[in-house]
């Protein structure tokens, strides 16, 4: 699924809306995860999950080409946590 | 201050202008659409925020860490989240450079 169909399917929810509307709000929605993460901030979705942050330490690397060590600096990666509906529902049919 | 439910529905209110009643119910379903999809099997692609994709895991030994007891850990599938470029970039905007 992609962002436009998730919007043509949120559009086709609410009759009452048109599908700009749920094109703003998949976007506002995003937009909003995207800048809380991008601050460092937590986001919980009860059901869903939780998004967050996890810290890579600086470590001494190697260039695979030419074998050169490399300092690789520390940083932080955004993670993601299944909440226990989503993890239940996705494992149900293996 | 975590992200919750009800502060995205507080977005929409505001931002988009729907009704408390509907931006409650559209946050809702955005993520009612997401679990949906997965567990389907189909992977959600949202360009620049992340992918959500799927993994089958097969059965693995585990142990119960209390008693030291060996119990397999059964095969299953499970979600995993990619960050999109653009939202790994952001994230480090913010980091980069804070030597530790």
């Amino acid at each position: 699924m992609t962002k436009s169909e998730l919007i043509a399917n949120l559009a086709a929810r609410f009759p009452q809306l048109v599908l700009k509307d749920a094109e703003l709000a998949v976007k506002a929605i995003l937009d909003s995860m995207s800048d809380n993460l991008a601050t460092g901030e937590r986001i919980e979705i009860r059901g869903f999950g939780s998004f967050s942050l996890n810290y890579r330490p600086p470590r001494l690397g190697r260039n695979p080409k030419t074998g050169s060590k490399v300092q690789v600096p520390e940083k932080h990666v955004p993670h993601f946590k299944a909440g226990k509906e989503l993890r239940e529902r996705v494992d149900l049919v293996v | 201050m975590t992200l919750t439910k009800a502060d995205l529905a507080e977005l929409l209110f505001d931002q988009v202008g729907l009704n408390k009643r509907e931006a409650k119910d559209m946050v809702e379903a955005f993520f009612e659409e997401i679990r949906t999809a997965l567990e389907k099997g189909d992977s959600v692609k949202l360009s620049g925020f992340g992918n959500f994709e799927l993994r089958k895991k097969s059965e693995r030994p585990g142990r119960n860490p209390k008693t030291g007891e060996e119990i397999p850990i059964t095969a299953r599938r499970v979600v995993t989240f990619h960050a999109s470029q653009k939202l790994k970039s952001r994230v480090e905007e913010t980091y980069g450079g804070a030597s530790a």
